[in-house]
This record gives C-alpha cells, sequence and structure tokens, in this order.
C-alpha cells in the first residue's frame, strides 16, 4: 500500500483548463495518474486532454467517481475550490497554489470541522508541491523520475528540498512509498502529525523521514506524537539554523515569532521524543539507510 | 507589509478605538504649526518608522513649547534611527507624527495575532503594558492573558469584557475597554492583518482609554483585495535589496556573511544556508529564485547577489524539477558572460538531465567552479570565498 494515492485512485483537477492546470496534467496523466476529468466553471461538457470537464466537483464525482482532486486555482479564488471539493465528498485534496490569504485558509480549516471527522477531506498544502507514491500515480507539480518505489515514508513542507532528498535516497537505492508535500504556509491544511498516523498504519512503510523547518507548531506536536504513538522510526531534519528572528524566509510561514520556533530548538523538542535528527542536509541518503540497517 | 503608527492609529479609530488627537508634519514648521493646532501646552513629537522600542532609541520626544516641537523635529527628520529592531543602518525618518500629551494612569498591553496553532485570530493582552511581550512572558507567563476567537462568529461581548476584566479594566472604562478590543479585531479581520499591536493601551488619569501607540502589518497574499492597504506602503523603510527583488519575483533576505547564494525553493535555500554553516561558512544573503529557475531569473538573480558588498563567493545550487539542467546551466553561463562577476562562482546543479547539465558547464570557457553534492558545493564556496578574501586583502595591502 501506499498512503492516499495509488495507480487506481480516481483525480480530478480543480483549474483543469488553465495554462499550468493542463501542463500538470499531462505530466501526471504521463506518470500513470488516473486522472478521470476535470473542473472549470463555465467550460462544463467540453473535453481537454481526452478527457470530461465539469463545471462543479459534484458532476464530476457524480460522473466519473473521482475521490481525490488537486487544485491549480489562482489564490483568490482557491479557498473557494478546496471547501467546493470538501463539500463534493472528495477524499484527498493537494492544494497546489501559493499565495491564498491567511485568513481565506482559516475559513476553509473552519468549514472543513462541519463534517465528521471520518467524513472529513484530508487537505494537504496549500503552496506545496504535491503527493506522489512512486511507480503508481502523482498529484502535483515534482518531477516523478527522481523518485524510487520504496519502504520510506516522507512528509515535508518544501517542494525542491523533499526532491533533494528523494534523489539522495534514490542514488542509494532507497525508494518511498509515499511522498507527502503539506506546504509551506503559516496555515495548512495537514500537519506532520496527521501523516504520521497514516504511515505509522501503512504495511508498505518501513520508516519515516519529516523534512521541516522555522516557524509555527508543527514539529514539536509532531515530536509528542512520535513519542506517544509511533512504532515505526521517524527521522526529521529541520531546515533553518541561519534564519534571524522575524524575517520571512521565503516560505509566507518560515519565520520565527515566538519561543520554540527556530530550526535549533525545534531539533531539541524532536531529539528529546526520540525523533532520530538528521543534521545536515546532505545526510539524508547516508542518515535513511542507517536507519534502515538497524530494522 | 507594515504601516506607520499614525496610520495604524487612524485606521484603528475608524473602527472605534478612542485615539489622542495628532497630526502629521514633514517639516520642522509643520511640526509646529501641528501643535498649535492642536493646542494645549505639552506635545509628543513621534518618529515614524517602522520599528518598536523608538522610545528607547530617542526617536520620541516629549515638548512644552512650539519652539521645542521645532528643535525635536529638526533633530529627528532626516535621521536614521536605530533600534533593536532596525538592525545596525537603522530607518529614515521622513516623517513625525505630533499628538497631545496624555496623562497616563496606567498602561495595558494588547495585541491581536494570527495563531497557527488554534489556527484562529487570537488577542494576547497583559496589565504589564509599555514592555515587549516576549520580555514578559519570561517574567511572567501568567500574566499573560491568551484568548482565541471563532472565526465563524467573531469575537463576542463576553469574550471583550472576560479580557478586560482580566486586565483589571475598572467599571468605569468597561465599556470603552470592549470598544477598543472590538475596534481591534474588527480591524485585523476586515483588513487581512497579521499583527495589531496596541502597547500600551493606557487609562488616561482622568478615567478615559486611549490607544498610545499602535503597529499594525498586513498579510502580503491578500493585498489584492486591500488596495486602500497596498497605498499606504512606504518604500523608504523597507530594505532596498529586498525590495527590488520582490519586484522582480524574487524573495531575498540579507544576511551578515560573505557567500552569495542562489537557490531555487525556499526549502533547499534555508537547507543550503544550514550546510554552508555546518562547513564552517557564513552566508551574505538568502536569495530564493522560485521552484523555476528559468535563465532571465538567474541573470536577475546574480545581479542582485553582486550588489551586496560584503560577497566574497557565491553558491549556486539549483534543483531542476519540471524544467531541466542543460536549460540552468546555459542560464548560469549566458549571465556570466553578460555580467562582470568579480568574485568565484560555484555551481551545483540536480535533478532532470544532471549529466548534461553538467557537461555544458564542463565544456564552457566560463571560469567557475562545479560541485556534484550539496556537501561538496558548500565547502567549495567555504574554500573560494577565504580565498578570494585574502586574495583582495593582500591586493589592498599592496595599493597602499
Amino acid at each position: 500500500m501506499s498512503i492516499f494515492l495509488n495507480e487506481n485512485t480516481p483525480v480530478i483537477v480543480q483549474g483543469y483548463t488553465g495554462r499550468i492546470g493542463s501542463f500538470h496534467a499531462q505530466e501526471m496523466i504521463d506518470y500513470g495518474t488516473k486522472v478521470v476529468g476535470g473542473v472549470t466553471p463555465g467550460k462544463g461538457g467540453e473535453r481537454h486532454l481526452d478527457r470530461p470537464v465539469f463545471n462543479t466537483v459534484k458532476d464530476a464525482v457524480r460522473d466519473t467517481g473521482a475521490e481525490a482532486s488537486v487544485v491549480f486555482v489562482p489564490p483568490p479564488f482557491a479557498a473557494d475550490a478546496i471547501m467546493e471539493a470538501a463539500d463534493a465528498g472528495i477524499r484527498f485534496c493537494v492544494c497546489v497554489t501559493d499565495g491564498i490569504p491567511a485568513q481565506d485558509m482559516m475559513r476553509v480549516k473552519r468549514y472543513m470541522r462541519r463534517y465528521k471527522r471520518e467524513e472529513r477531506m484530508t487537505l494537504t498544502g496549500p503552496n506545496c508541491a504535491g503527493t506522489i507514491s512512486p511507480g503508481k500515480a502523482m498529484m502535483g507539480i515534482m518531477p516523478g523520475h527522481i523518485y524510487m518505489q520504496g519502504n520510506v515514508g516522507l512528509i515535508g513542507r518544501s517542494g525542491t528540498l523533499g526532491y533533494e532528498a528523494a534523489s539522495q535516497m534514490k542514488a542509494m537505492g532507497i525508494g518511498i512509498s509515499t511522498s507527502v508535500g503539506i506546504g509551506g504556509d503559516p496555515i495548512n491544511g495537514s500537519a506532520f502529525r496527521d501523516h504520521l498516523e497514516r504511515f505509522e498504519q501503512d504495511s508498505e512503510t518501513d520508516l519515516i523521514v519529516m523534512i521541516g523547518e522555522i516557524g509555527g507548531p508543527q514539529e514539536a506536536e509532531a515530536a509528542v506524537y512520535s513519542r506517544d504513538f509511533m512504532q515505526k522510526p521517524v527521522l526529521a531534519y529541520i531546515a533553518g539554523l541561519t534564519a534571524p528572528k522575524g524575517r520571512t524566509m521565503g516560505h509566507a510561514g518560515a519565520i520565527v515569532t515566538s519561543t520554540g520556533e527556530s530550526a535549533a530548538e525545534k531539533v531539541e523538542i524532536l531529539r528529546a521524543a526520540g525523533v532520530g535528527i538528521i543534521v545536515r542536509p546532505s545526510e539524508f541518503g547516508n542518515a535513511v539507510a542507517e536507519a534502515l540497517a538497524k530494522l | 507589509m507594515d504601516i506607520h503608527e499614525y496610520q495604524a492609529k487612524a485606521i484603528l479609530a475608524d473602527f472605534g478605538m478612542p485615539i489622542a488627537k495628532g497630526g502629521i508634519a514633514y517639516s520642522p514648521e509643520q511640526a509646529a504649526y501641528r501643535a498649535k493646532e492642536l493646542g494645549g501646552e505639552k506635545w509628543v513629537v513621534k518618529a515614524q518608522v517602522h520599528s518598536g522600542a523608538r522610545g528607547k532609541a530617542g526617536g520620541i520626544k516629549i515638548c512644552s513649547t512650539e519652539n521645542e516641537v521645532m528643535e525635536a523635529a529638526n533633530e529627528l527628520l532626516g535621521r536614521r534611527l536605530v533600534t533593536n529592531q532596525t538592525g545596525l543602518q537603522g530607518k529614515l525618518v521622513g516623517r513625525l507624527y505630533i499628538e497631545e500629551a496624555t496623562d497616563i494612569d496606567r498602561e495595558i498591553y494588547l495585541a491581536f495575532v494570527l495563531d497557527r496553532s488554534s489556527e484562529r485570530i487570537m488577542c494576547v493582552a497583559s496589565s504589564s503594558g509599555g514592555m515587549d511581550i516576549e520580555e514578559i512572558a519570561a517574567t511572567d507567563e501568567s500574566a499573560i492573558v491568551r484568548v482565541p476567537i471563532e472565526p465563524a462568529v467573531g469575537m463576542q461581548d463576553f469574550q471583550a469584557r472576560e479580557i478586560a476584566f482580566a486586565l483589571g479594566v475598572e467599571q468605569a472604562q468597561l465599556a470603552e475597554a470592549v470598544k477598543a478590543l472590538k475596534a481591534c479585531y474588527r480591524a485585523f479581520r476586515d483588513l487581512d492583518a497579521t499583527m495589531v499591536e496596541v502597547n500600551p493601551l493606557v487609562v488616561t488619569t482622568d478615567g478615559r482609554i486611549i490607544a498610545l501607540d499602535a503597529k499594525m502589518g498586513f498579510d502580503d497574499n491578500a493585498l489584492f483585495r486591500r488596495p486602500q492597504i497596498s497605498e499606504l506602503r512606504d518604500k523608504s523603510q523597507e530594505d532596498t535589496r529586498e525590495m527590488n527583488a520582490a519586484d522582480r519575483g524574487l524573495s531575498y533576505v540579507g544576511l551578515d556573511g560573505n557567500i552569495g547564494c542562489i537557490i531555487n525553493g525556499a526549502g533547499l535555500a534555508m537547507a543550503t544556508l544550514d550546510m554552508i554553516k555546518h562547513v564552517g561558512g557564513e552566508p551574505a544573503n538568502f536569495l530564493d529564485i522560485g521552484g523555476g529557475a528559468s535563465p532571465e531569473r538567474v541573470a536577475k538573480a546574480f545581479n542582485l547577489v553582486l550588489s551586496d558588498d560584503g560577497v566574497d563567493a557565491i553558491l549556486v545550487n539549483i534543483f531542476a524539477g519540471i524544467n531541466r539542467c542543460d536549460w540552468v546551466a546555459e542560464g548560469v553561463i549566458q549571465a556570466m558572460q553578460k555580467l562582470d562577476v568579480p568574485v568565484p562562482v560555484v555551481v551545483r546543479l540536480s535533478g532532470t538531465n544532471v549529466e548534461l547539465g553538467r557537461q555544458i558547464l564542463a565544456d564552457s570557457d566560463i571560469d567557475l567552479i562545479t560541485a556534484d553534492t550539496l556537501a561538496e558545493a558548500a565547502e567549495k564556496a567555504v574554500a573560494a570565498a577565504r580565498f578570494h578574501q585574502s586574495a583582495s586583502a593582500e591586493s589592498t595591502g599592496e595599493s597602499k
């Protein structure tokens, strides 16, 4: 198994007929993802990339049985698109869009609480590279070929740093069950701990690597979860050792505003919870290989 | 995006926050005129810069005559105010806020922030006003009141009352305090703020409640729907290099070291900076050219990084995802052909078509250092920076 996504998961693309949506939808199809159609309001009934276009997510779900959705809708309309997916019964949603206002995301998170936990859509992102189950399917903008299929679960905020980790691992013959991008925004759909829980239950995943960064409480929450509930080993790297306080480092969420949010503090919290620390970003491959050898 | 105190006060006043009377001045004469206009016998001349701790830095002066106001204004205008938040270069004082003086009975700390843990707007307040919230937290966490606001219904009166009572507000000022709290919350919510800080909110000797200082920050991602906020932007308060970068769609942060960094993606950028530190170097800046890394963006990035005086070497670390290393390699070569790059350049490419990209770099006659791994790239950049630094120190030594 992998988590969230495999070669049989029916996927739709929101913002399907736009330039960016089209390009990445085609890449996803070429990788083997079961893209069953897309949504662009006002273009329902047309065909695009040899697949149907729908006016609403509900129409798409009714006609195609879509279970997952990837959102390429521009920032002013992206929150609305996410809520539409949640309301249409989509189970897993990847929002790639970068630049959604923080209060829009607050409203999205509040809105999603109207669904019972077991019926609630899992949202990853916004501002993420997406999710890939190598060798099976991908939803997002990542280069599929840098990932090898295997038994390591990857959770990260950053796109290119995740690629770096995946390619270091591939170079050493280590593969990935699923790589989940949670995104670099201050308020995101899901956190490290939500995915740790999934990976713990996944029979194909033997070890989990978390790639965190400065800012926010999510790495510390994951540390507590890992200590209390995880049987499988967890490794972590935290980026931003050199980041000065109060400065935004590229990602809107990468900013140290209060105690416990710096890289050094997060590393200490994770270490104290028994999470293996990857000290240098050049050591993803070696550290994972060592940890796998101990299993 | 940050705004000035006087702008924040005007916004909060619109939402019902009581403030003292005041006016803006761009010249000493105008400052004196404002004082006359306001009347009274005592005024406060406040330097308008995007920073807290202005008082300690000498940016706030209390005056008792119009002449004193003029003198204070003369001293402050055009000066760069250095506070513990501005960095050594300080921030230019281009405008002053002249305010009637307030007789203070007690000071309260009041702020609204975007709380990432509860994913809500949160009120953070303390009866120990005037101090930095971090200082208060360090001395006595129990002195801080934290109340998250439910986004679906907004701040309720009972919440505002609870906060006011927790801050020790007396019965006589309760209605005013509730009004002040709700004003801050509404301004935050309606204008896509990321921070509203009133420090201090004061109770005056005659029993009124007034925002004596005010700071507001706004969500850059929401400025598209807040044109009235975008208009308040004061570019003189921003770091020129960061602003130039932002205008070109790049993300730049100036740091204290001597290795310039050109990287795609914020996470990889932070990790590369960490790697430089691990092998004994110090980054001069953080420059994220975004996931794409087109040749044009690479060229712009070189220009920006070179505008940093203290750069002794440049490290380019690009992970080509949806684009290709051969394309990035050509971009780097084009940029270096066009520009006179006076410092050593280390290039590390990875991702799609990496072999082809490395070949193009190896075949070119451009003088650059290549590296295959992240560790190697950082080590080579640190060594190159040291070499360049000592070489240029020697040459300047000889010329003397």
